[in-house]
């Protein structure tokens, strides 16, 4: 650790003004601030600074993020040998560790490209402004390829991070400034620019083989529990309630599967204190009771007559309530708009997932239109505290 | 002669290609421009036509602006501006009815075209016939300048065709390419709309806000 510090000590002067790699100062700096606190403080003006800052906040997110990659991997090669083995009428002979390093080589190019396309317009625009280092895109880059299908191209991927990089971050003046989670919003260019790659029955499990690993296969199709029952005739036809809804290996989003894996992630997020219970407690809350009222309601689709707990298994709900809802920046940022903002998110991704059959999951539309909200509800909340407050003012008189 | 192309009028004449584009700057008529951008061939028509409405609605206004009484002139401009859209509706049923099924109700929404009314408010009712006829035509083709560009690369991204014509090989869908279906949606015409104004602000510092 020293050595590191007196080896960037020693060639710091190269990067300041005048230094010959001037250039790269940006890139510099955001290295160096990102293995290292930074030991300069504000100038002007009164400041209260936390312990930690935004780089080691992003870090403890992304730390809490990887139970859920780490089987979300797993997931890919489970789903691949399975449904593979079934399509063929062949046994399964796949190990853990051969499904395991599967899921790494489908997931891994994913994790690269959106990383190194966030980063690079990052440090072109930090470059160009003037500024430091945004840190955001630490965050942005896991998520991105863990709430897409594994079948999505990298391509396809590379041009949706850099819309949302540059049109949901950049142009609103960077990171903690933008109004939209910039995750969902690549997530949302791609389903509406790519819909035959982000939704359908033949995106989610993998039929290619990688490197000599499983097999490449034509025409697997497997759908989501969530499609299925959104194209189910009768309305007992969802899938049945199992607990690999809660493990997580069904077909699905890389990291959304598995429940208890967010759920781990969501105990990290929640005793270092970086996201709001209050958020994540409403969301659940406000999914399951419409979901709830769906399911008392008599409207006859396989969507409304889904248990209300399996609507909270399935799908991105989880991810969402515990990932996205969360985001410091584009949430409520009021103790009670939390509360509001995570129970109309959960209320309104039910309410997509049950009465529009076009789109089987709402969670991203829900947390994306309650971004559009989230100072709406914070301006209502602010307001009405002043007042209460000037009328009790106003009664002691 | 060369009155009539004197410095002025040319400046009344090119502003609005530029400096003073009536989309980009003035930020008007933007609903048209997300509603007709999709294919190339519909939006040069719709540009033509706005170009048209608004040379002759001002020349008209500009010649009977002594004579319109000031509480009612917004009628007298609505009369003139409709009678000329039907004009150019009919015209388009008759010579070109497969573009004029594509444009559907946006031709007969030319009349509440913020443009339109803006340039007859502001110039028309205020100089004469031939500045008048120029800063429509300007006004016009400034507006038609922006649904080109547009519509180019919403045509080119979205459908891989440019006036119908295949521009992107079928070699390359082969290779695993897909259009980008967003582009054909209105919302990727205001982000290119946004696009042309970040471009030509960043290039004129004058149009920049303080």
């Amino acid at each position: 650790m020293k050595g590191l510090r007196n080896y960037l000590n020693k060639i710091k002067p190269n990067f300041e003004k005048g230094g010959r790699l001037h250039a790269l100062h940006s890139f510099f700096d955001g290295m160096e601030t990102f293995m290292f606190v930074p030991h300069t403080t504000s100038r002007t003006g009164t400041n209260i600074h936390d312990a930690i800052d935004s780089k080691r906040i992003m870090i403890l997110v992304v730390i809490a993020l990887l139970p859920a990659l780490l089987f979300g991997m797993y997931n890919v090669g489970y789903q691949h040998f399975t449904h593979v083995a079934a399509f063929t009428q062949t046994p399964m002979t796949a190990g853990f560790w051969e499904m395991f390093f599967y899921g790494l080589l489908a997931v891994l190019p994913k994790i690269i490209v959106s990383y190194v396309v966030g980063l690079g317009i990052e440090f072109a625009v930090a470059q160009w402004k003037g500024e430091e280092i945004h840190e955001g895109i630490l965050v942005t880059g896991i998520l991105i390829p863990m709430i897409v299908p594994v079948d999505c191209p990298l391509w396809m991927l590379a041009i949706a991070t850099a819309f949302s990089v540059i049109f949901a971050k950049e142009v609103f003046g960077g990171t903690g400034m933008n109004v939209f989670n910039v995750a969902l919003v690549t997530r949302a260019f791609l389903f509406f620019a790519y819909p035959t790659k982000m939704s359908g029955e033949s995106v989610w499990v993998s039929g290619d083989s990688i490197f000599g690993l499983g097999q490449t296969v034509d025409g697997m199709t497997a759908a989501t529990s969530l499609g299925i029952a959104s194209t189910a005739k009768a309305a007992d036809a969802f899938p049945p309630f199992s607990w690999d809804m809660v493990t997580g290996l069904i077909p699905g989003s890389i990291g959304e599967t598995s429940v208890i894996a967010i759920l781990i992630g969501a105990v990290i997020l929640l005793w270092t204190g970086v996201a709001s219970w209050k958020t994540m407690l409403s969301v659940f809350v406000g999914g399951a009771v419409v979901a709830g009222l769906f399911n008392v309601s008599g409207i006859d689709t396989a969507m409304a007559h889904m248990p209300w707990y399996e609507h909270l298994c399935l799908g991105g709900f989880c991810f969402g309530a515990v990932f996205m809802a969360t985001d410091p920046v584009t949430s409520a940022r009021t103790e009670t708009g939390k509360y509001i903002y995570g129970f109309l998110i959960g209320a309104m991704a039910i309410i997509i997932r049950v009465l529009n059959p076009g789109y089987p999951e709402g969670m991203m539309l829900a947390i994306l239109l309650m971004n559009v909200f989230a100072p709406l509800i914070d301006y209502c909340v602010v307001q009405g505290n002043i007042s209460r407050r000037m009328k009790r003012v106003s009664t002691q008189k | 002669m060369s009155q009539l192309f004197s410095k002025k009028n040319k400046e009344v004449f090119a502003t609005p290609l530029g400096l003073n584009n009536p989309v980009t700057v003035q930020v008007l008529g933007i609903c048209s421009a997300l509603a007709v951008t999709a294919k190339l061939e519909p939006a040069i028509v719709m540009g033509l036509s706005v170009t048209i409405i608004t040379g002759f609605s001002n020349v008209i206004i500009s010649l009977i602006r002594r004579t319109i009484p000031n509480r009612i002139r917004i009628i007298v401009q609505l009369v003139v501006v409709a009678a000329l859209v039907t004009i150019v509706s009919e015209i388009l049923k008759a010579f070109a009815y497969d573009v004029s099924v594509q444009l559907s109700v946006y031709i007969g929404l030319i009349i509440t075209n913020c443009i339109l009314m803006g340039r007859l408010e502001a110039f028309a009712m205020s100089n004469g016939p031939w500045e008048s006829f120029l800063d429509g035509l300007g006004n016009g083709l400034g507006y038609a300048k922006i649904l080109v560009i547009v519509a180019f690369f919403r045509e080119l991204l979205g459908s891989g065709t440019l006036l119908g014509f295949r521009i992107i090989p079928q070699s390359v869908y082969d290779a695993g390419y897909i259009n980008n279906g967003l582009m054909v949606m209105p919302p990727m015409a205001l982000v290119i709309v946004a696009c042309i104004i970040w471009w030509q602000r960043s290039r004129h510092k004058e149009l920049q806000d303080k």
